[in-house]
């Protein structure tokens, strides 16, 4: 039992280094205007670390535009796509579909739930987006943050009818404020979906 | 037969005398108890007892330590899944720890669960002193806990700074819909300028480092985008969507929380299973080293009660003889 235990000690360790290695960035910024105040106030313990200890570095903003655009697309159980090049994505802004090309303006944009299409040569990858947000960088870096996504073709078009009735029953029958909110919700989502799916 | 009926006699009386002598024994393990009834042999049903109890504590430390290497290899794939998601947030709007504002929130993270070693002590003392480095005229600071554990150590003497206390959050595995409605709760519940998340972030199985990741609300950004720095460029950025800057603005700085602390929440879950790993490792190695130590002594008065034994039998022959 003690093999055991030390095997597997050793195991979770080899898998501990992974990150350990690469969650640090070469060269990790601190904010110094902070660690200074705390050293004034509190100088027995040790300042704690924030995010920009682990932020991963960008690349800087180029004075050319470039050929491709640096996209992340992350949800919160995965990272879909991490610094992927690719030439243009389309992505589901509440304004409507917006095409996102190197050397587009920087932009923060709300999204509604709609298709992600990912253009890269000739393949196109497309995605259902639940809402997030997008933001394009002056560097030709898009991050897209949202809350749940799933490829189109793992997508089954029965269930999404079924939903898109049961929800449009939902919304007739419903009584209260609340549930008029969630059937809309769910109609809009389903009827998304279904013109995701057909289009 | 002599030294056998002895021995019976010094069994039978062991259990009436062992409670007394338990409270001399102490560290020290020879038990050489009063002897009624002019009996000299040493027991060593003491030493036996606590023999057995120091297995059972190592049996049980051990199994906790394999649950928690179980436990941490689960939660440890989601969370580095997860560590994305904070990232586009930061590249945006910077991070800015050392922000002067009003109203400060801390959300301390901590376990529902003990023997977990050292982490929620250290969340608990980062808690302590943000709020002595947020504190002055006209500031106020107050206190947001998730846990058990933290909340049991700041009551005590920071009740009245109590904003909301959640426990039980890893009852059902954690997910982001379960965070986002907390996020929710939080922000509808509490005013505030800037919030601090404070969390042990998980580096690997034997290190964790505490954290404070800072959101601020829409109007905090607002003023530190006049005044420059990472946020300043905010206003080059155009705003897509929603009817006005302010009602986007709202909803990204409520939708970074909900992302931050949706790993925040699951690197402190990382950190407990990991602290609980080497607490309970450290915990089984001493029990082993104690049993080795308790081994040597039975031993050492298991053969001087025989050597007692013994000498008595031969004086008395020889006292017979002679």
């Amino acid at each position: 039992m003690f093999r055991q235990a030390s095997r597997l000690l050793a195991q979770t360790l080899r898998a501990g280094v992974r990150p350990f290695s690469s969650d640090l960035p070469a060269a990790p910024t601190s904010d110094s205007a902070f660690i200074e105040s705390w050293k004034k106030v509190i100088p027995n313990i040790e300042p704690p670390k924030t995010p920009s200890n682990f932020l991963r570095p960008r690349p800087a903003t180029p004075t050319s535009i470039p050929s491709k655009i640096t996209v992340n697309f992350v949800l919160p159980y995965a990272s879909e796509l991490s610094a992927k090049e690719v030439d243009m994505v389309i992505i589901p802004a509440t304004t409507g579909q917006m095409g996102v090309l190197p050397g587009h303006v920087p932009t923060i944009s709300e999204l509604k739930p709609g298709i992600l299409s990912v253009h890269e040569g000739n393949d196109v990858t497309k995605y259902f987006l639940s809402s997030g947000f997008a933001f394009i960088h002056a560097n030709s870096v898009a991050d897209i943050i949202a809350v749940e996504a799933v490829r189109i073709d793992h997508i089954d078009p029965s269930l999404v009818q079924k939903g898109l009735a049961e929800f449009t029953q939902k919304l007739s029958s419903a009584t209260t404020e609340l549930e008029k909110a969630e059937a809309q919700i769910g109609v809009e989502v389903h009827s998304a979906l279904n013109s995701a799916l057909s289009g | 037969m002599a030294m056998a009926a002895l021995r019976r006699e010094g069994r039978r009386l062991a259990p009436l005398i062992s409670p007394q002598s338990i409270t001399a024994v102490r560290s020290s393990v020879i038990s050489q108890e009063q002897a009624p009834l002019g009996l000299r042999s040493i027991s060593t049903q003491i030493v036996r007892n606590r023999m057995k109890s120091v297995k059972n504590i190592q049996k049980i430390t051990k199994a906790m330590k394999m649950v928690a290497a179980s436990k941490l290899r689960a939660i440890q794939v989601r969370a580095e899944n997860s560590r994305g998601l904070w990232q586009p947030f930061t590249a945006l709007l910077g991070d800015s720890p050392s922000v002067d504002v009003k109203k400060n929130v801390i959300v301390t993270i901590s376990s529902d669960k003990g023997l977990c070693g050292g982490i929620n002590s250290t969340s608990v003392k980062t808690s302590k002193a943000l709020k002595k480095l947020t504190a002055g005229p006209d500031k106020e600071t107050k206190y947001v806990v998730l846990g058990e554990k933290a909340k049991a150590q700041l009551i005590r003497d920071s009740k009245k700074d109590f904003e909301l206390s959640i426990t039980e959050l890893q009852k059902n595995p954690l997910n982001y819909t379960q965070v986002s409605v907390l996020a929710d709760d939080i922000l509808k519940n509490v005013e505030y300028d800037a919030l601090r998340i404070v969390f042990n972030k998980f580096q690997s199985v034997v290190s964790f480092l505490p954290t404070v990741a800072t959101v601020l609300s829409p109007e905090a950004v607002e003023k530190e985008a006049e005044s420059g720095g990472k946020l300043g460029e905010l206003d080059s950025y155009e705003i897509e969507g929603g009817e006005t800057k302010s009602e986007v603005l709202q909803n990204l700085g409520e939708f970074q929380f909900s992302c931050v602390l949706f790993n925040a929440v699951l690197e402190n879950a990382c950190s407990e299973q990991g602290a609980r790993m080497s607490a309970m490792d450290s915990s089984s190695r001493n029990a082993g080293d104690m049993l080795d130590r308790l081994t040597l002594t039975y031993n050492r008065t298991r053969q001087a009660s025989i050597t007692t034994e013994l000498i008595e039998i031969i004086s008395g022959a020889s006292a017979l003889e002679g």
